[in-house]
């Protein structure tokens, strides 16, 4: 195609398969995102939903299918902090010893991410004296140190209160402001519809439904993306 | 009791003599009512030795394990006898003698027992029994160049520990400089030094003409470095006794009854005539006074005080030897660790293998297999055996607490520095090791301090490290009480702080960052 597209592709997965033992996790998913995206993974327990994001890093091989990624950043959902490094020389390891950056640069940088993410009074820190949002920052940061275009967060709002969760949403509406792409997993509808740009909904290793998530939470059309939101409210409300 | 008639008596009707004195005097016994209470048909004579590797002195009968044989086994029975007893044979190891007898677990001992100022001091003692000369023996292409220990400067001289030779080759150290090298036996340092790990072995002329009778290859020069003489020993206090055992044993070297057990086991020489002639001459005078001089009125404080270098330095051995040792276990136990959590299927089951091999065995053995069972193959110096042996023991040890610290690691740990673009070996190196290696700072301290006390064990290889060097020290002043406690100071002071410091690493990693 000769015409200029709207935006680049930073990630595009096709066909992919996964097999564990006798259970096929993954059916056949495609997925594509563009630069400055955030698209939202949705779909109940076991649908699928973190395995792609674990193919997509590089975590997991597939059985059959293609993922084409730009450089990836993967938050993980217990973040999976270095234990014995404090929240500063976690976001420094990665450019220090896979990007072989000067220490000086390394550390400018980390100190700069953490002040961003509102964590930057935390750089002395150990892992177990962070909260859990603190710990999730710190773990965006180090993600982000390499500065990977493409950026994997595992159930982001899963251990934030309310507040946090919109604190969240705004930090990560500033990154794909820069033109980073967000791929995020999600059980929380509301978060999905304020924040995310696309949604895919996931049922038994497919995608069953996917568009613009105002239109798909409001008006779902599969039976698989109804009994999701059904499951949602009912566990909102209790 | 005719004198005369002891005189006259030959061995072989001693039997029937005493029995017949052995009759009468239990008569007399069972008509005094007052003497009933100890009334025993045969009052046991129990003597203390030791057996291993003891000929000619101590040694089990080849042709009844049960019964021993020797010419101290034949000793112990003429004091027996001639003091109307049974004889019993207790065995107890050579270096143990002196203390055993001061615990009375025996009324007396033989065993080459030699006559020192300090056995003396600390015990009852007979008149020497035996004269015997230090003599140096070597290999015999050295036949002619290793003559006295002045000739054997910068050389390794073998001997048996706590002995007279021993305390002579220490004195030859400073005056020849040569070295010292001591054994727990009489039998290794004639073998080493035809292994050539020894230049010679100064011992008295009984061990020497047995080993020269068991190996080809070596000579005994002519010379004496010093006479020394064997002695009977009993619990102190026993003087009465044991001025009973001295009459015993002067009547039997003027009856000749001495001179035929000597022949008998082919160690009767011209040094006996002048010895036997001199102790019946003294006759009536102090009882002990022997050749072994006064006895050294040191205390233990002053004794303390002249062996704490030595201590120190031993105390310097054991801890070199600990640390060169745990460093190996370290480099070692890690690859190992390494290899069975990332290696193939094949390789971990050899390793796993390997593993249960070591731990499975004691490490006396290893040590022995090591040093003495490859000696035909490839020899070892001592300190190199002993650091060998204990440092792949400990790495056996070492490899499986890393092992399961490694797999102790979160699998998210790796999940994350994957994610981050490191290599297994980065992740490992950053990520997996350092944790693991917080995991496996308790562990490993246990360990060490084990060490130190576990290589004690290698004084079986002729090293002189802390626990062996006390234990001359005790032999030589015969008391474990300063020494023991000494020793145990030096243990601690070694071990405390190692505890200290690792309990400090281990609060710093639990409290926040600095």
């Amino acid at each position: 195609m000769s015409a200029a597209r709207p935006a680049e592709t930073v990630l595009a997965v096709t066909g992919l398969c996964l097999r564990r033992g006798t259970r096929e996790i993954l059916r056949g998913v495609d997925l594509t995102a563009d630069a400055g995206e955030v698209v939202a993974l949705m779909g109940l327990s076991g649908s699928g939903k973190t395995t792609i994001l674990r193919v997509v890093a590089g975590l997991e091989r597939a059985d059959a299918g293609q993922v084409a990624a730009a450089k990836t950043g993967m938050v993980f959902q217990f973040h999976f902090l270095f234990e014995h490094l404090s929240a500063l020389e976690n976001v420094m390891l990665a450019p220090v010893h896979v990007q072989r950056c000067p220490r000086a640069d390394a550390e400018r940088r980390a100190r700069q991410l953490l002040e961003q993410l509102g964590v930057g009074h935390r750089c002395g820190a150990l892992p177990r004296e962070l909260s859990g949002g603190e710990a999730q920052r710190v773990s965006i940061a180090r993600a982000l140190a390499v500065d990977p275009p493409l950026l994997l967060l595992d159930e982001p709002t899963a251990s934030l209160d309310p507040a946090r969760r919109h604190d969240l949403g705004d930090a990560l509406a500033r990154l794909a402001a820069t033109g980073r792409t967000l791929v995020l997993t999600s059980h929380d509808d509301d978060f999905v519809r304020e924040h995310a740009t696309r949604v895919l909904v996931l049922s038994e290793g497919r995608v069953v439904e996917q568009g613009d998530p105002r239109e798909v939470i409001a008006r779902p059309q599969h039976p698989a993306t109804r009994e999701l939101l059904q499951v949602e409210r009912a566990r909102q409300r209790a | 009791m005719s004198h005369d008639d002891r005189l006259r008596s030959r061995p072989r009707d001693e039997r029937r003599g005493t029995f017949g004195l052995t009759a009468l005097l239990a008569l007399i016994l069972a008509a005094l009512p007052a003497a009933a209470q100890e009334r025993a048909p045969a009052p046991e004579l129990v003597w203390g030795g030791d057996a291993e590797g003891g000929a000619p002195y101590v040694e089990a009968d080849a042709d009844d394990p049960t019964r021993v044989v020797g010419f101290d086994v034949e000793i112990a029975e003429l004091v027996a006898r001639r003091s109307g007893r049974t004889a019993r044979f207790v065995q107890v190891a050579y270096g143990s003698l002196d203390q055993s007898a001061r615990r009375g677990d025996f009324d007396l001992a033989l065993s080459g027992i030699e006559d020192i100022p300090a056995r003396r001091a600390e015990l009852a003692a007979s008149i020497p029994y035996y004269e015997f000369q230090e003599q140096l023996t070597v290999r015999a292409a050295d036949g002619s160049r290793f003559r006295t220990l002045a000739d054997l400067r910068g050389r390794k001289v073998a001997t048996l520990g706590g002995t007279m030779a021993y305390d002579l080759l220490l004195e030859a150290e400073s005056a020849h400089g040569l070295t010292a090298v001591s054994y727990d036996d009489d039998v290794h340092p004639y073998s080493d030094l035809l292994l050539g790990r020894v230049d010679a072995v100064l011992l008295d002329n009984v061990l020497a003409e047995r080993a020269m009778r068991r190996h080809a290859g070596l000579v005994t020069q002519p010379g004496s470095a010093a006479a020394g003489h064997y002695i009977i020993i009993s619990a102190p206090g026993n003087t009465a006794f044991m001025a009973q055992v001295d009459d015993i044993l002067r009547t039997a070297m003027a009856d000749g009854t001495l001179e035929a057990i000597f022949r008998r086991w082919k160690v009767w020489n011209d040094d006996q005539p002048p010895l036997f002639a001199r102790l019946l001459a003294d006759a009536g005078a102090a009882a002990g006074a022997g050749t072994g001089g006064p006895a050294p009125a040191t205390s233990a404080g002053e004794a303390a005080w002249r062996y704490l270098p030595s201590l120190l330095r031993a105390a310097g051995i054991t801890l070199a030897l600990s640390c060169a040792a745990m460093l190996l276990a370290i480099v070692l136990g890690a690859a190992v660790a390494i290899g069975r959590v990332y290696g193939g299927p094949l390789l971990a089951a050899l390793l796993t293998a390997w593993v249960e091999l070591v731990r499975g065995t004691p490490v006396l053995l290893q040590l022995f297999v090591i040093y003495y069972g490859l000696a035909s193959v490839v020899r070892l110096p001592a300190y190199l055996a002993a650091l060998l042996g204990l440092g792949l023991n400990y790495a056996a040890y070492e490899s499986e607490v890393y092992r399961s610290a490694l797999e102790s690691v979160p699998r998210g740990q790796l999940d994350a520095a994957a994610s981050l673009g490191f290599s297994r070996g980065q992740a490992l190196r950053l990520v997996r090791a350092p944790q693991a290696f917080r995991l496996a700072l308790a562990p490993m301290t246990n360990d060490f301090v084990a060490m130190l006390k576990d290589s004690s064990l290698v004084s079986v290889l002729t090293v002189v490290e802390l626990t062996k060097q006390t234990q001359i020290y005790a032999t030589n002043i015969g008391s474990w009480v300063v020494p023991g406690l000494l020793c145990a100071g030096l243990y601690l002071a070694m071990s405390l702080p190692l505890g200290h410091l690792a309990r400090r690493l281990e609060a710093r990693w639990r409290s926040p960052a600095s």
